[in-house]
């Protein structure tokens, strides 16, 4: 049964019974895929149909066997931040084409593409605000986003972000979901990993915390660079993390690898992260970890420029 | 004795009695007759108890410290503190769970706490390795060591192990030097640190994690050099010389009271902490807060310094 004849059954069986799970907008015909789509989501894990809506209130966490879909990093940013708390910085740092590339597609397409079908700018979403109160510098990746991978944009947003962090003295939280450095910017991309990674040594450094939350998927240049390098690495239950590629990894060693392997509790198990979160607890959980590492020390001040106001806030654009 | 504690060989006599005076409990009415046995035999059992209890020769403590009801770490963190983030991994390929660390709070205050943990059976013990860390567990701990450092945290930790874990592994990951590095990045932090022996003080992997500005002793635990029967092993050339070692190599809280290198001996329940967890606990809090209040007062240099000289001072010799 396809969606639409899904959708044709529960219409006719309307007109007998009362409708409780509908949603309360009229069906005058039946809806188009776009529509379908919109109010309905699929689990990518068990294929049960879920009412999208709901499945937003469930943070995108399916009900039926807690599946933790893909997020847009805006989304990732509402689910932690207080609401109205998030000012976004350096939107305006944009892609460029610096090498002229051009596989199947030119770049500069792709790029267009990328804009016109994922919710961010960039595959990073960057900004300062609150988690219960305790201001914190939060970047979100965008995996939409050609991959979530890792330009010149990212680094340098990246960069941005961990040297506001600094000035601020804030701690920094960095969400990953990415396939890793982006090969359309070359060197250039690779050579991200070790800007983002240098700026963290300053951080370190000056005695800031840094949590990174690793989801699904964290993978390549970005792994390898700023992900790890957290003071405190949490992921989210069944994410794919890992440095290369499973099939790679397959056809490199000639055998079959473990079901499990490269997922947050296979690194957990080998002692690569510090904890596997669910993505309910996650912001309880980020909420004490900040609280628990500033409060001893009384270096820690509270920026009288970033005491956030709902009403100056740029409100959460385009979710 | 309470029902459920597994009686050691020197308890056997209270046992008997303790059985008794439960049988005649049960019994719904008392005859005039049971009623004054059944006083007569609660004088006596605790007579008995008081006379072994402070009787234990070292070797006896060392079965209480070894006992199997013992309260372990984790037992003591889910007591002392409203909330605990366990942290894994030494990051670079095993999480080894003879060790276990991460935050706890003490008044408003983030603590890390590192600590040896054995199983309770056989299951837990195949993942705790009968709390016998290996060179991973150890890097692990100078990590969270190194974290407490950087974020201005003050360090607990607690000790209950045979030892480090003799394996091949261990060998081939270089347990010697895991060992070494973490007496040497101990001994600089500028944060206090605070280790409690609450079981066995297994030799070189106890001391691991046991660089500290206070050494403090659970009453029955032991902290020695070798195990009583490794000891024995070795210079009586039998096992069963077990008793006689433990007694010569002052391995009891007391002697190393005695000796300077504890600090402080921590009271237990009679009997031993298994007799009454809750009790325990709050003993070992209210020490960790005394000792805790006292550092707090010092700089980073200070606390470094303390606890150098502390261990600078330690040795006896003559000379000349
Ligand atoms: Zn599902």
């Amino acid at each position: 049964m396809g969606l639409k004849d899904f959708f044709k059954n529960r219409q006719l069986k309307k007109a007998a019974k009362q409708q409780i799970e509908m949603p309360s907008i009229e069906l005058k015909s039946i809806p188009s895929d776009e529509t379908l789509c919109t109010l309905w989501t699929k689990c990518q894990s068990c294929n049960q149909l879920l009412y999208t809506s709901e499945l937003k209130k469930e943070l995108s966490v399916c009900k039926h066997c807690d599946h933790h879909s893909r997020l847009t990093a805006m989304e990732r940013i509402e689910q932690l931040v207080d609401y109205g708390t998030f000012i976004e910085i350096d939107y305006d740092v944009l892609p460029t084409d610096p090498l002229t590339f051009s596989d199947l597609k030119p770049y500069k397409d792709r790029l267009q593409h990328a804009e016109k079908s994922s919710s961010a700018k960039e595959a990073i979403v960057t900004g300062i605000g609150s988690i219960d109160n305790q201001p914190v510098a939060i970047g979100s990746m965008e995996f939409q986003y050609i991959g979530g991978s890792m330009g010149s944009v990212v680094g340098e947003k990246i960069t941005r972000l961990i040297e506001k962090a600094i000035k601020k003295r804030l701690p920094l939280i960095l969400i990953s979901s990415s396939g890793g450095a982006r090969m359309h910017e070359g060197i250039l991309s690779l050579m991200q990993m070790a800007k983002t990674s240098s700026a963290l040594k300053e951080l370190h450094d000056a005695g800031l915390l840094y949590i990174s939350l690793l989801t699904e998927p964290t993978f390549g240049g970005v792994t390898a660079s700023f992900a790890m390098l957290g003071d405190i690495l949490v992921a989210e239950p069944k994410a794919r993390i890992g440095f290369a590629g499973r099939r790679v990894i397959e056809e490199t060693i000639r055998q079959k690898l473990p079901k499990d392997f490269q997922t947050a509790e296979y690194l957990l198990l080998n002692g690569q992260i510090d904890m596997v979160v669910h993505r309910k607890e996650l912001k309880k959980v980020f909420s004490d970890l900040v609280r628990l590492h500033t409060q001893n020390d009384k270096k820690f001040f509270f920026n009288d420029e970033l005491v956030l106001n709902v009403k100056d806030t740029p409100l959460l654009a385009k979710v | 004795m309470k029902a459920n504690i597994v009686p050691l060989d020197f308890e056997k006599p209270l046992n008997t009695l303790s059985k008794q005076i439960n049988e005649l409990e049960q019994k719904s009415s008392l005859v005039n007759g049971n009623k004054k046995l059944l006083i007569d035999l609660k004088t006596e059992y605790e007579k008995a108890k008081a006379d072994i209890y402070k009787n234990l020769s070292p070797f006896d403590r060392v079965k209480i410290a070894r006992h199997p009801q013992r309260p372990y770490a984790v037992d003591y963190i889910n007591h002392i503190s409203p909330s605990f983030y366990e942290l894994h991994g030494d990051r670079t390929g095993k999480d080894d769970n003879a060790i276990i660390g991460g935050l706890i709070e003490i008044d408003g205050q983030t603590i890390m706490v590192v600590a040896t943990q054995k199983g309770r059976n056989i299951k837990e013990n195949q993942k705790r390795n009968f709390g016998m860390p290996s060179p991973e567990g150890y890097r692990k701990a100078l990590r969270l060591f190194q974290h407490a450092e950087k974020f201005n945290m003050p360090i607990i930790t607690l000790i209950d192990t045979p030892g480090a874990y003799p394996g091949l592994e261990a060998e081939a990951h270089n347990q010697s030097q895991a060992i070494a590095l973490n007496l040497r990045e101990l001994a600089g932090l500028t944060v206090p640190v605070i280790s409690i022996v609450y079981g066995e003080g297994g030799s070189g992997g106890a001391l691991a994690i046991g660089v500290a500005n206070r050494i403090l002793m659970l009453e029955n635990s032991v902290y020695s050099v070798i195990s009583p029967e490794g000891c024995a092993a070795i210079l009586w050339r039998t096992r069963e010389k077990a008793s006689e070692a433990a007694k010569a190599l002052k391995i009891t809280a007391k002697d190393l009271y005695e000796l300077g290198i504890a600090d402080e001996v921590i009271p237990e329940p009679v009997g031993g902490a298994h007799y009454n967890i809750e009790e325990t606990c709050k003993n070992v809090l209210s020490s960790i807060k005394k000792h805790l209040d006292v550092l707090n007062k010092l700089n980073g240099e200070e606390l470094r310094k303390d606890r150098q000289e502390k261990f600078r001072k330690i040795g006896e010799y003559i000379q000349g």
